[in-house]
């Protein structure tokens, strides 16, 4: 099985894809964090000597002016009534939520990235993984060797599941190497809140307790990894299953921005929530923002996923062994 | 006959959709001959040789390779079988080198010594480090045939071995089958639309066409069932007729009169013919090209 995978990461790297993921990478990182770095200096110079204090004071008085206007909906009061209680608790609690450094950058990063980002850098290297034997015609050569078609496709799989774990960890060096050059290295041990629940329109505030930012991030990047696993399982069903790579980058990008427009629609359509695109962004619970529909929760959508995720592994398993191939 | 049979195939059907696709295709092939599988383009050659290598599983029927039961013992049945379906296509990422790596790896009992005897085999030797994408259609071929060999087969598998290759190439690859046959013992399943390709290169041919056997034979019981006499006298009406006295006779192009070849009679009908003054110049026997052959087995059904 070792050299089964051997010759997967092989087929694979000489692909070039991995290059190609790391390049974006690196390519994006710098744009993010100039955009960061701007974003902070206007800030900066908009203030003047002003204390971060006032600044979030500032904030929250514009969240209860936005929240006093009738012209607002529903969806929207309610998530800024959540925000609006979170930044009380920054102030009180005397945290200054968007202190700069590498490790912030490093979360902002991946908390933005998790639904549509790191999915669509996993479907590039995923998409064409058993799709491009077919079309290729080697899956003729690959299969007719004394050695089963589940153990063929397992090696697969697994060679999908270490790179997509090289994505999530070259996300990670890079953000914080890059980043750090501008933001400094420092930082990791900043308290951040986490907890936050969301039942009804209120912010349940009962199990908030701080930890330090290392472990958030380490929490985070879990989380990163396991829907990049079933977002590349998912693809993964579609490879096995289409021939064509361009049909199963169609069918993943389709879905994968079907799940972002109807995250910020679906509130009032309560099945939506079994979707497996809708319930990407595991990330918020963490930071305590709102879910697009009421009753979902963390252990929720990770529930959702796993189902997803299971149900593709075993279709592309079941049509693998069992598929005439012409 | 009394050796073990490299591959069995016994009453292999197919339905694709209610629709039977091979209908009961049986035949054997014994170590150390070439086996021609002939018919034309859907005829069925390409599904009966991929249910063999296992790539489409039959709806009814058995397959054994080297004895062994290809559903049932899929591991050890391609442990004797090395194939090439349709076009012999590589990683054209990968050089011929890493190819052959690639494919070596999937099987433990392949040593690595077996790579560089595959690639001295097959003559690629100077080119086996450059890519595949950079080979000419011939060179690919040959890599194909090193992978098909890697594992020291019992039973070769090549569908359109010539399809694409020069004259040249085409009869360095027949040259090339005829010899691995001769001192490796290998039993070789060559199908091909090509007669004369088939006529050249094998012992024995089965004759498929819309999914059933139609004759299995070796190349000279075919032949020799179809025999002609090609005459050559003077004057050709008188012969003609007296030669239609007693078989069927057609006129060649060339001035020239053909009947069937009987060899009992021949000399009768020869006798005869000398002694009403006819003056023959020349007799001679002629094997009919397979091709005239499969037209009659197939009642005339085009082939390309």
């Amino acid at each position: 099985m070792i050299n089964l995978v051997r010759n997967e990461m092989l087929k694979l790297l000489r692909k070039k894809r991995l290059y190609v993921i790391i390049l974006i990478i690196a390519f994006l990182v710098p744009l993010f964090t100039y955009a960061q770095f701007k974003e902070i200096q206007e800030q900066r110079e908009k203030l003047g000597n002003q204390d971060w204090r006032t600044v979030l004071q500032q904030e929250i008085t514009d969240t209860q002016n936005r929240l006093s206007s009738s012209r607002i909906q529903d969806e929207w009061r309610k998530y800024l009534k959540i925000r609006l209680s979170q930044q009380q608790y920054y102030l009180e609690n005397d945290i200054d939520p968007r202190a700069p450094g590498a490790p912030t950058f490093m979360r902002i990063f991946v908390e933005n990235s998790i639904d549509l980002l790191l999915p669509l850098l996993v479907m590039v290297i995923v998409a064409d993984l058993v799709s491009s034997e077919a079309s290729g015609g080697t899956i003729k050569l690959l299969l007719t060797r004394p050695v089963k078609r589940w153990r063929i496709l397992l090696s697969k799989y697994l060679a999908m599941l270490l790179s997509v774990s090289f994505i999530v960890l070259s996300v990670a060096v890079l953000s914080y190497g890059i980043s750090g050059v501008v933001f400094g290295y420092g930082g990791w041990n900043m308290p951040l809140l986490t907890g936050f629940t969301v039942s009804g329109d209120e912010l349940l505030t009962d199990h908030v307790h701080i930890v330090p930012q290392w472990q958030y991030i380490l929490m985070e990047f879990g989380l990163v990894w396991y829907v990049c696993m079933i977002v590349g399982t998912l693809t993964f069903m579609l490879s096995v299953l289409l021939r064509s790579t361009a049909a199963v980058m169609g069918i993943m990008l389709a879905s994968l921005i079907a799940g972002a427009i109807l995250a910020n629609m679906v509130a009032s359509w309560e099945s939506a929530k079994y979707f497996f695109m809708v319930n990407l962004n595991l990330t918020n619970y963490v930071s305590g923002m709102a879910t697009p529909i009421e009753g979902m929760s963390l252990g929720f959508s990770m529930s959702v996923l796993a189902v997803w995720g299971i149900a593709g592994f075993i279709i592309a398993f079941v049509t693998f062994s069992k598929r005439d191939i012409y | 006959m009394s050796q073990v049979p490299a591959l069995e195939v016994d009453n292999l059907t197919k339905k694709i959709k209610g629709k039977q696709i091979i209908k009961g295709v049986s035949f054997t092939l014994v170590p150390g001959e070439v086996f021609g599988f002939l018919g034309p383009n859907g005829a069925g050659k390409t599904t009966t040789i991929r249910m063999i290598v296992g790539l489409i599983s039959p709806t009814s029927g058995t397959i054994k390779i080297g004895g062994k039961n290809v559903r049932t013992e899929f591991t050890e049945a391609m442990r004797h079988l090395g194939c090439i379906v349709e076009n012999p296509e590589l990683y054209p990422y990968l050089t011929g080198w890493e190819n052959l790596e690639h494919f070596a790896k999937m099987d433990r009992s392949i040593p690595r010594s077996r790579l560089d005897e595959v690639v001295t085999l097959v003559g690629l030797t100077n080119r086996i480090h450059d890519r595949v994408s950079t080979y000419s259609l011939g060179m690919r071929q040959r890599l194909g045939i090193a992978q098909a060999l890697l594992g020291k087969p019992k039973v070769l598998i090549l569908d359109e071995p010539t399809n694409g290759l020069d004259p040249a190439g085409i009869r360095e690859m027949r040259e090339f089958i005829r010899q691995l046959a001769r001192e490796e013992n290998l039993s070789v399943l060559v199908s091909s639309h090509l007669l004369s390709e088939i006529q050249l290169m094998c012992d024995r041919v089965a004759i498929i066409s819309k999914g059933a056997v139609l004759r299995t034979d070796s190349v000279q019981n075919l032949l020799a069932e179809q025999e002609r006499v090609i005459w050559k006298a003077e004057p050709l009406p008188l012969a003609k007729q007296l030669l239609s006295e007693e078989t069927d006779v057609t006129e060649g192009a060339d001035g020239t009169l053909i009947t069937l070849y009987n060899e009992p009679l021949l000399p009768d009908w020869n006798a005869k013919l000398v002694k009403r003054g006819v003056r023959v110049k020349e007799m001679r026997t002629q094997l009919p090209s397979l091709e005239d052959l499969f037209l009659e087995v197939t009642g005339g059904e085009s082939i390309d």
